[in-house]
């Protein structure tokens, strides 16, 4: 396989076959992962071919998949952990935050603790509570993590292995809804660094940034402005943590007005942490204050109402409007 | 050899037997049945209060070849462990250090269970596990930077396969499992030992580790210290059982032993490690002790608890009880006590001196080591640190 079109989890799947066949330490974790393939079949056929000894089936324990895999990194491992929602996450918090963000630098950086974990997150499948929820804010505070979203299937494929071969622990949250999405991806190519964004489509009249699910939404937004005459960049961040400010300042210093777009609550999401640093890098190019689209301050609704929730088409349009209007 | 195959092999067998007895033994006690004397069925015990050494049918055979010289060794850990201690102690009122957890009353449980230890086994401390540390050679300077804050953990894990220190109860317990999940991959022979406390035993992590641990079969030996109190907590406010008879809930052995008795603290973890070399995976062990002093410098005990438990305590403590012992079979004289004592002196001396030593560590390691491959905005952060420090250079004219 070069060059081939597929889904973005199959993209995800090969990622993680390539990685396990390229490196004996790494393993892959987590709940259902084995025989199931995963709820979303992510790790499918994976236990087959490598073995349950390298694709571990684990107890339903969050913190302890999340514990082990730091025992298993100290030993000499790799392990990939599959968190199997967001939601599920926060049993795992502790080890998280207390232990796997900070062992690096509490050993005067003697261990290295290379642990990757996966979160599908985000909403927009029609899930019951606790599975479409966004957290990488939650984790992107946090000194000594890394925090990566792919928005296609190349990228998911290239983010995981840059991931898994990185000496620091990185969270990868994969975007569920586009999990069948599919895109070329090329086992060849030469990626770009990890956490460098990327222009994905150029325009001069106003910068979207969004990571994830919300690249395709800018997208289609900015057909839509096309339409009417707008020229609008869409810079695909692919990173949380680090953010690539160079990048979205060197976007907005040519068309001068910013919004961004995350599925996340706006209230201390990633677009405020953005919003002040590029309004502190851009003063004097920007003709409008840093808008921001997001989740509300409410709990993620039943899945009846996530469509009310969640970004969509004539919000971010709206939001365009807003600021054009400066 | 597959985790899988030996878990099918071994857990039933050893979990069903071991588990099994010891349980039933103890229907109907609670938790402070060790405060009985010398008597009780649930303790291992090979050394009573007054250094007798009793028989043991099960562990005997663990020290079985103990020479003279190896125990007068276990009664120097003991009190050099202790002699560190209390200088550090001292050091903290003097305000060198910020902070001290005293291990005053487990020397035994430390030493007996870190003397059991090989080169290649692994450790996985709480904070307070001193005498363990001093097992495995770090240098118990090393252990005070944290302390006294100028790091947070301030040797290399892997120089003595010691662990970090961890401050978060019960969190290393899992990392001590996924290790030996690791060994067990690699098909070596090398064990884990987890450290924790009462108090940590109500953790999550703690009951996720030990199923972790059972599941996959992991060689592990859960080293319980039972010192009584967690703060201010006595064990009863943790469990309604005693708490190795937890681990017969997760398929796997389970022993209380004597945490003042170095000896049977030692043939009790030979013993566990044992049984995870040979592929039987883990282990509970349940240390029953007493913290002597306070839960660190920072607390008052007499807010919680009366003499007469201490009191009571002390007449079973670890290193008066060895020395008993010593004195009664003619182990030692009095050269090898006086030596002590100057040796002990001495440890002291270099303790406090090493610690007055200490530098503060230079204002931009707050930026070292967050990450191994580096971050954008540490960077960033560093060089607008650096900047705003040369500042003021500039306006003292330097």
């Amino acid at each position: 396989m070069a060059a081939e079109k597929m889904a973005l989890a199959k993209a995800i799947n090969e990622s993680l076959r390539r990685a396990l066949e390229s490196d004996p330490k790494v393993l892959i974790m987590g709940e259902d992962v084995g025989k199931l393939g995963g709820v979303f079949r992510v790790t499918d056929g994976l236990q087959k071919d490598f073995g349950e000894s390298r694709v571990i089936d684990t107890p339903l324990a969050e913190s302890g998949i999340v514990g082990t895999a730091i025992g298993l990194a100290l030993r000499g491992y790799r392990p990939v952990v599959e968190i199997q929602f967001d939601g599920f996450v926060f049993p795992a918090y502790d080890q998280i935050v207390t232990q796997l963000a900070k062992m690096h630098a509490r050993s005067l950086g003697k261990v290295k603790l290379p642990v990757v974990i996966r979160i599908p997150y985000g909403g927009g499948i029609g899930a019951v509570e606790h599975h479409s929820e966004s957290p990488e804010a939650l984790f992107a505070h946090v000194a000594g993590l890394k925090v990566v979203s792919p928005s296609n299937a190349s990228d998911a494929y290239w983010m995981l292995q840059q991931a898994i071969q990185s000496d620091d622990p990185v969270i990868y949250f994969e975007p569920k809804r586009r999990y069948w999405d599919k895109g070329e991806v090329s086992t060849e190519a030469i990626p770009s660094p990890l956490h460098k964004a990327r222009v994905v489509r150029e325009g001069t009249d106003l910068t979207l940034a969004a990571y994830g699910p919300m690249v395709k939404l800018c997208h289609e937004v900015a057909a839509a402005a096309a339409e009417e005459g707008k020229s609008l960049e869409v810079l695909d961040l692919r990173s949380v943590s680090p953010l690539d400010f160079d990048s979205i300042q060197a976007s907005v210093e040519k068309t001068r007005r910013l919004v961004v777009v995350h599925e996340a609550p706006v209230f201390f999401g990633s677009g405020a942490e953005i919003a002040a640093r590029i309004t502190e890098r851009c003063f004097y190019h920007l003709e409008a204050p840093v808008l921001r689209v997001g989740g509300y301050h409410a709990p993620y609704p039943p899945a009846r109402l996530e469509e009310s929730y969640l970004p969509d088409l004539d919000r971010v349009l709206d939001a365009v409007d807003r600021s054009l209007a400066y | 050899m597959t985790v899988e195959s030996t878990a099918a092999r071994t857990s039933r067998r050893s979990a069903g037997s071991k588990a099994g007895s010891t349980g039933t033994k103890a229907a109907g006690t609670r938790g402070r049945a060790g405060a009985k004397k010398g008597a009780d069925p649930e303790l291992v015990q090979l050394l009573t209060p007054e250094g007798k050494r009793v028989k043991n049918a099960e562990y005997d055979k663990y020290v079985a070849g103990i020479t003279a010289e190896e125990l007068r060794g276990l009664y120097r850990d003991m009190v050099l462990t202790r002699r560190f201690d209390a200088e550090a102690t001292s050091l903290q009122r003097q305000g060198e250090l910020g902070l001290w957890a005293s291990l005053l009353g487990q020397e035994a449980a430390q030493i007996g269970s870190g003397r059991a230890l090989r080169d290649d086994d692994y450790v996985f401390p709480t904070y307070r596990e001193h005498g363990v540390a001093w097992c495995r050679g770090v240098d118990p300077t090393n252990l005070l930077g944290m302390f006294r804050g100028v790091n947070n953990g301030g040797w290399d894990p892997n120089g003595n396969n010691f662990h970090l220190y961890t401050i978060v109860i019960g969190s290393q317990t899992l990392h001590a499992t996924g290790y030996a999940m690791g060994i067990a991959k690699d098909g070596a022979d090398s064990a884990v030992v987890a450290y924790f406390g009462d108090g940590a035993s109500s953790q999550g992590d703690v009951a996720e580790s030990f199923t972790f641990s059972a599941v996959y079969n992991a060689p592990v030996v859960f080293f319980c210290q039972n010192n009584q109190w967690a703060i201010s907590e006595p064990t009863e406010k943790q469990t309604r059982v005693p708490l190795y008879q937890r681990a017969a809930g997760f398929g796997f052995p389970g022993v209380r032993v004597d945490g003042n008795d170095v000896l049977a603290c030692l043939a009790v973890t030979k013993w566990a490690l044992e049984r995870a070399r040979n592929g039987e995976g883990p282990t509970l062990v349940e240390a029953y002790t007493y913290r002597m002093g306070a839960h660190t410098t920072s607390d008052d005990p007499t807010r919680y608890r009366g003499d007469e438990e201490r009191l009571a305590w002390e007449a079973k403590d670890p290193i008066l009880r060895l020395r008993r012992h010593l004195e009664s079979a003619h182990h030692t004289d009095e050269g090898f006590f006086a030596e002590l004592e100057a040796e002990s002196e001495a440890l002291g001396k270099r303790v406090r001196e090493a610690v007055r030593a200490m530098p503060d560590p230079d204002d931009f390691a707050i930026f070292e080591n967050v990450y191994a491959d580096g971050h954008a905005l540490v960077d960033e952060e560093r060089a607008r640190f650096a900047a705003y420090q040369a500042s003021f250079a500039d306006a003292e004219g330097v």
